[in-house]
């Protein structure tokens, strides 16, 4: 199946940018070599994710889709070293993966804001913990990471949120705030785990957006795992399908479409076409 | 008038209403003073005996607090043990649960067999009986905290302490502050029955004093400045938590401004 189409038609020509091809880097920024997960052992054993093979480059953001249950999470949840493999490796930026010395952001479905902190403090919580930024938090607390923090509240809309509350914030305005506090510390990779699941398609839509802004801005290395196939043909530009549990990568192709994407895009009958594709494969394996 | 204004001036009345008609109740049935002397006759007392009390009045109140601050470092120091452990917790549990539920009238005479009469034993008494609810209060602050909030930042890759530190202890502060105003209490009774059993000094004592020489006003004198002291300590505490663990007990008084 080829998920390709071609809209410049409807793009300015000065934002034309293609998906990079794939081996410019030497070390890729994510790799994952045969790495499995089983859950328990003997009879009770579970497989959560069969062994799997992934590349990404640097800069890529890639759309992890499949039916729930296959392993989506599992792959967040090894990459970000909450879990171990089972066997395999996990590589990040050609290292394994030991969160101590990786530059990890990530946002979950839930914004799990730190319910005793402002919004600023919330954010500023990376820069804290995270090296080299935490050897110089104490001396910098007024100074630059404030600024930093401001910039990025200015960018998703939240300046004048600064000093609420979490609870003072509604859901999206919550978890354009995650985004913000899981790309303060520039991190190398960004993991996103159905950041926009549980928002109304208004405010989901408006998200979209202001995460393509964010990406396409700093070019963070992206990996999102999500379940609306609009949503990753929308930020995506590789999109990888996975087989219901045990989870395994069946198709991984890309999108073709240069960004910025106009978010009307999503109603056009090629973009359509694309997601049903995706949808129909999907249909299919979670009734193999 | 908003609906505080009304709970606080009901709230008043209801404690006026309560003295007078004790002071009506005496008048009326002809009650003896040695029996149960009149509110108006123990506020003379408390005014005339003042210079008297006031020593015994900061004794009592250096003892509770001594006592309280010996309790909470021990209490916050186990409570984290046992909280952060869940082997820790298992395995102390049963220990525990002994130690507190020994009536901590009984150790009294420990303490005083131990270090004699005075201010050791009160203090002594005043540490052990909050420390309880204090280490279960931390534990179960801890041992509750929401794993998607530390997995916040074990994605980030912070230390376990990191987590403690940054999560961990700032959830379990409405827990600790719950602990504290019920341990600040029971400290303070504490400090005032070993005072009653074993001191030359504090107010217990003086009560003690009092009640064997059949200074009877003397002794409700006594009385009123326990529960005036027992009531501005656990104000002292609710105004901490309040200011400390606002984000735990917000009302509807809020709006994003």
């Amino acid at each position: 199946m080829s998920i390709t189409m071609n809209m410049t038609a409807t793009i300015p020509a000065s934002s034309t940018q293609q998906a990079k091809p794939a081996g410019v880097h030497p070390r890729p920024a994510l790799e994952l070599q045969d790495a499995s997960v089983v859950f328990g052992s003997g009879d009770t054993a579970v497989t959560a994710l069969s062994p799997t093979n992934l590349r990404m480059d640097r800069g890529d953001f890639l759309a992890l889709v499949g039916p729930s249950g296959c392993g989506k999470s599992t792959i967040l949840k090894l990459v970000s070293n909450l879990i171990q493999p089972s066997s395999g490796l996990v590589l990040v930026g050609g290292k394994e993966a030991k969160a101590k010395e990786l530059r990890i952001g990530m946002a979950f479905q839930n914004p799990t804001m730190l319910p005793w902190l402002t919004i600023e403090q919330n954010i500023l919580m990376p820069l804290k913990i995270v090296a080299p930024f935490k050897h110089t938090y104490r001396k910098d607390k007024k100074g630059a990471f404030r600024d930093r923090v401001h910039d990025l509240l200015g960018q998703v809309g939240l300046k004048d949120f600064a000093n609420h509350y979490p609870w003072q914030l509604s859901g999206g305005m919550l978890q354009r705030s995650n985004l913000c506090r899981a790309l303060v510390h520039e991190p190398d990779l960004l993991l996103l785990d159905e950041p926009f699941g549980a928002l109304d398609q208004f405010t989901r839509e408006e998200l979209w957006q202001i995460m393509q802004t964010l990406y396409l801005d700093r070019k963070p290395t992206v990996l999102l795992v999500t379940h609306d196939l609009r949503e990753a043909g929308y930020l995506a530009n590789r999109i990888c399908v996975m087989s219901a549990r045990p989870g395994r990568i069946i198709s991984d192709e890309p999108v073709n479409i240069p960004q910025p994407r106009d978010i009307g895009m999503i109603y056009s009958p090629e973009f359509v076409e694309m997601t049903q594709g995706l949808r129909e494969l999907i249909a299919q394996v979670r009734n193999a | 008038m908003t609906d505080s204004q009304r709970i606080r001036l009901l709230s008043s009345s209801l404690i006026i209403g309560f003295f007078l008609t004790w002071e009506v109740l005496c008048i009326v049935l002809n009650v003896s003073d040695l029996i149960l002397p009149r509110p108006s006759e123990i506020l003379v007392t408390m005014w005339t005996r003042f210079p008297v009390l006031w020593p015994h009045i900061l004794q009592t109140l250096y003892s509770t607090l001594f006592g309280f601050s010996l309790g909470v470092m021990i209490g916050v120091t186990l409570g984290v043990i046992v909280g952060t452990s869940k082997i820790a917790y298992a395995v102390a549990y049963p220990l525990l649960v002994g130690f507190s539920s020994i009536p901590k009238v009984a150790v009294v005479p420990i303490f005083v067999l131990w270090f004699g009469s005075g201010t050791t034993p009160a203090v002594l008494t005043a540490m052990v009986i909050c420390v309880f609810p204090i280490v279960v209060n931390i534990a179960t602050g801890l041992a509750t905290t929401e794993p998607e909030l530390e997995d916040v930042l074990k994605t980030l890759g912070a230390s376990k302490s990191e987590i403690l530190w940054n999560v961990g202890l700032p959830r379990a502060m409405p827990y600790f502050f719950a602990s504290l105003k019920v341990a600040i209490t029971l400290s303070f009774v504490g400090a005032v029955l070993s005072e009653t059993v074993a001191s030359n000094m504090g107010i217990g004592n003086v009560m003690m004093t009092a009640s064997s020489n059949f200074q009877v006003s003397l002794v409700f004198a006594g009385l009123i400045i326990l529960a005036l002291m027992g009531v501005a300590l656990y104000a002292v505490f609710s105004f901490l938590e309040r200011r400390v663990t606002g984000w735990a007990t917000r009302g509807n008084d809020i709006a994003v401004t």
